[in-house]
């Protein structure tokens, strides 16, 4: 338990389709079973690699809570170790089979006089040997370096994505999960958009939510804060090292909370420039596009629809349109599809307030009118209505 | 009352009331404390089913059983059940059962009150499974998904099942603040002669501080939940950021009525311990003054320690430091109750009858299960553990041995005394290796899970997860089939058996062995003498 992390690594291929991919599950069952019988040695057919222990750190304040995690699990074990020993030592001995004679005077020995005060002494040297550690420790995860160039990065939690902003540059980030057909083996690991991070640079991550509570959680980094509407809280951290690390949400934010992953993706300070420019540039692209007074196909706003209503609507409305009622109503069939084109602006621009149904007027003119030919002709609503950006402008 | 001199006589002069008036009108602490342990096995069933659909779920990555708000409405179902269903009130139950035989009173002080607070329960019960069942029926709105914490906005988010939960807990608030008020009367008036306080049987000590904590924190608990009725119906904004509330205040009021509550379910079988180790050790309780001390100090620090469950809110470091030391420094008091325990094991002579098997088992598993909680108190660590499947695993290991072990351990050691029959042994024996066994193959696995990056409460995971899921379902399995053992053996014990002498134990110390096994219907009508 103590060991530095011990990992088992892929040794097979994924399995191809999805039924041999339920036996692969199967088989790697049993084989955890096997391994922890046989004191986790057993070769098994393992498929992708498992932990027992925290992932290698990416981050100074990371490691250093590696550090303090593994000290108190040693002191704690040894302490384990001698609560067995003496109450095995008790059975094995003191025990009436044997003809030990009960000793009816042990508490009124000095011992028995006195452990009131020997044994809590004791706890408390222990605990002021862990404490102090502590202390020690979270002065530096606490307090965000001050006086120093930071990079900004707000990390907003909705149901059920993350948003990264990087406050210095106005890049943003949508991150969403990706369904088990796309990312395979790497499901509820991996998402769409990842959040791009240098290397060697301290970075500051200010953390909010636009509905329920969630928390951001990346085991390398370390970092795990509440992400809680109203509030804005803070953390920070410096990546040693490139690579990709994986987290999840880890506050209950309702029906698909196993579905928000987090993806950093350390890089040197250079790529990163590189990295934001391009993400302007992309960004600076869209927003011409969508201010060109020209006059949008069907064809075409149907086919920019599909593609974001899919990435950022279906998690709650579905792919099919049918929702997850009554929470999540279906727009298959719903009369504000059928309805006036400017209620059903106003609900994609505004939200819904007392429900799920969040604002999406951060959306540029031509995406939110993409999504609303989308929704009113897809899955046999078929309105055969068509709306223009200049139609979107003028709602807002 | 009688005038007779001789308690055990009493059964001739006061029969008990035939058919369901003698429950439903029950005055009397022995049939209170039957139903309140009848209850509370039923709770412990629907619980533990619950229990069971989770891990099932959880059997394989991908989304097999139920849905995942049915999978978050199992997990808060499960929480509020095992809570308030099936731990608090058994341990009702043998309160209920055991202090007037062990003080020497001739019932509870507040005998109809008594009656309410049972009563209350099944109304409460049905309406926290009808806040369960409500979704299924046409327009019964969403799910419960928040968990048992209840935690806003989402809780605001939750259809109309949410109040019907809110009303559950109101109900059983006062079913429990009436069975304390009850508890400390009896305690505080009605021991025997002689018995002064620092003479009082240890159950009857660890009762007296749990029915106080109860009456502190149950009301903070009930005040949050109406707070969030009111944002929830009549456009108050106590919670809701955008009205000038503020969600994190929900969470520091539940967890000042949440973190004493695991002392209220721990206590009473540290209680239980304090009987059923010096019994089968054949040598008095070690450190009956530190033991006291320990409690006392358990319970008061445990009221201002709160909001270690709230380390990634975003508190102030001065706030955090605080709260960490407090909650390190409680592993000085309940050091103190496990060395106690060991040092009264220490030089005995032991039999390992089925209590003390328990009995031990609690020694080791919660010596474990508060080391793990060491580590979770230290906050920097906690950025990590927190919300995680560590924490899960850290939860049963404290509650499972903590409070349920202690309650079987009881029911076994005084179950001859309520029945008049002896159990049989040989199956109580195969009943806790398997629950133990099957405990451990469930939960230890876990406290992997979590570091390697599991969060809790997720219905599907990445196939990272599978094996130490797959080996912890087994172990629910063999787990929770073997309370079916239990029913068993407590159904065989009421229905006949080996005759149980008045002390059914060689060891076995106390008032409440003094009588007959079973006791007349009415006992003590003529206090004892205690020296």
């Amino acid at each position: 338990m103590i060991d530095h992390h011990i990992k088992y690594q892929q040794s097979c291929p994924t399995p191809a389709d999805s039924s041999e991919a339920s036996t692969g599950y199967l088989s790697k069952g049993i084989g955890g079973l096997a391994l922890s019988i046989s004191g986790l040695l057993a070769a098994s057919s393992v498929h992708a690699e498992y932990g027992i222990n925290f992932p290698e750190p990416a981050a100074g304040v990371a490691r250093e809570i590696y550090n303090i995690h593994m000290l108190t699990m040693q002191i704690t074990t040894v302490l384990l170790i001698i609560v067995f020993a003496f109450v095995f030592y008790s059975i094995y001995f003191h025990r009436k089979s044997r003809g030990f004679e009960a000793d009816q005077n042990f508490h009124k020995s000095w011992f028995g006089q006195w452990s009131w005060v020997i044994v809590p002494v004791m706890v408390l040297g222990v605990d002021l040997t862990i404490a102090g550690k502590a202390d020690a420790v979270l002065k530096k995860v606490w307090e965000v370096p001050k006086d120093e160039k930071l990079l900004d990065v707000k990390v907003t939690g909705h149901q059920w994505w993350w948003e990264y902003d990087y406050i210095d540059s106005g890049v943003k980030v949508e991150s969403r999960y990706i369904p088990e057909e796309e990312s395979g083996d790497l499901y509820l690991r991996e998402v769409d958009n990842r959040l791009v991070l240098p290397t060697h640079t301290k970075i500051r991550f200010l953390h909010t939510s636009a509905d329920v509570l969630h928390a951001f959680w990346v085991p390398e980094l370390a970092v795990k804060k509440d992400a809680i509407p109203g509030y804005i809280t803070e953390t920070w951290a410096e990546l040693d090292r490139e690579g990709v690390f994986r987290g999840q949400c880890a506050e209950l934010c309702g029906t698909w909370h196993s579905r928000m992953p987090i993806v950093v993706e350390a890089v040197s300070p250079e790529r990163f420039a590189a990295w934001t420019e391009e993400q302007k540039a992309l960004k600076l692209a869209a927003l011409a596009e969508a201010s060109v007074d020209k006059q949008w196909s069907m064809d075409e706003l149907m086919e920019r629809g599909k593609t974001l209503y899919d990435s950022k609507c279906a998690a709650c409305h579905q792919i099919t349109g049918l929702g997850l009622p009554p929470a999540f109503p279906a727009l298959k069939g719903s009369p504000m599809m059928a309805g006036p084109i400017a209620d059903h602006l106003d609900i994609v621009i505004n939200g819904k307030p007392g429900t799920a149904m969040q604002a999406w007027g951060t959306l540029n003119d031509l995406e939110i009118a993409a999504l609303v030919t989308y929704e009113r002709n897809a899955w046999d609503n078929n309105t055969g209505d068509v709306v223009q950006p200049a139609d979107v402008k003028q709602a807002r | 009352m009688s005038t007779t001199t001789l308690s055990h006589d009493e059964a001739h002069h006061h029969d008990a009331p035939k058919g369901w008036r003698r429950w439903l009108f029950s005055t009397n602490h022995k049939d209170i404390g039957t139903l309140y342990l009848l209850f509370a096995l039923t709770m412990l069933f629907l619980g533990g089913a619950s229990a069971m659909l989770i891990r099932m779920e959880l059997f394989m990555p991908g989304i097999q059983l139920v849905d995942p708000d049915l999978y978050n409405n199992l997990v808060t179902n499960h929480a509020l059940i095992m809570i308030f269903g099936a731990v608090m009130p058994a341990a009702a139950g043998l309160a209920n059962w055991m202090i007037p035989m062990m003080i020497g009173a001739p019932d509870m002080a507040l005998p109809r009150m008594n009656n309410l607070s049972f009563w209350i329960l099944p109304a409460a019960a049905t309406m926290l499974i009808l806040s369960f069942v409500v979704p299924f029926f046409p327009g019964g709105g969403t799910q419960i998904n928040t968990g048992w914490t209840l935690y806003p906005p989402l809780s605001v988010q939750v259809g109309m099942s949410m109040d019907f939960l809110i009303f559950a807990i109101h109900l059983l608030g006062i079913s429990s603040v009436l069975a304390s008020i009850n508890i400390i009367v009896t305690l505080l008036n009605m021991r025997a002669p002689g018995m002064a306080l620092m003479k009082m049987p240890m159950f009857c000590w660890t009762w007296l501080v749990t029915a106080f904590l109860l009456i502190l924190v149950v009301p903070v608990l009930a005040g949050g939940v109406t707070m969030l009725l009111f944002d929830r119906h009549f456009g108050t904004s106590f919670f809701d950021a955008a009205g000038g509330g503020d969600p994190v205040l929900f969470q520091h009021l539940f967890w000042f009525f949440g973190h004493p509550e695991v002392y209220i379910l721990l206590l009473p079988s540290i209680g239980v311990l304090s009987h059923v180790i010096p019994a089968f050790s054949r040598k008095p309780l070690f450190g009956y003054n530190s033991m006291v001390g320990s409690m006392l100090a358990v319970a008061t620090i445990g009221m201002v320690v709160w909001a270690h469950h709230q380390y990634t809110i975003g508190m102030s470091m001065g706030a955090v430091t605080y709260f960490m030391i407090g909650t390190i420094i409680i592993s000085i008091p309940v050091g103190l109750m496990i060395f106690n325990f060991i040092a009264t094991m220490w030089r005995g002579s032991m039999t390992f009858e089925t209590p003390m098997l328990f009995a031990i088992a609690i020694v080791l598993m919660f010596t474990f299960g508060g080391l793990s909680g060491v580590m979770l108190a230290v906050v920097p660590a906690d950025m990590q553990y927190h919300d995680s499947m560590f924490v899960v695993a850290h939860f049963h290991y404290v509650l499972m041995p903590g409070a349920v072990f202690g309650l079987f351990a009881g029911v076994f050691y005084w179950l001859p005394k309520w029945t008049g029959h002896m159990y049989d042994e040989r199956l109580g024996k195969i009943f806790f290796w398997t629950n133990v066994i099957g405990f451990n193959i469930t939960f230890f696995p876990q406290h992997f899970l979590g570091l390697a990056g599991m969060p809790r409460r997720i219905i599907d995971y990445n196939v990272m997860f599978t094996e130490f899921n797959v080996i912890s379902s087994v172990g629910a399995i063999i787990f929770g089939l073997s309370h079916l053992l239990l029913l068993y053996i407590v159904i065989k014990t009421i229905r006949g058996g080996k005759k149980a002498e008045s002390r059914s134990w060689e060891g076995a110390k106390g008032l409440e062995w003094e009588l007959d096994s079973p006791p007349a219907f009415h006992t003590w009508t003529v206090a004892p003498q205690v020296k």
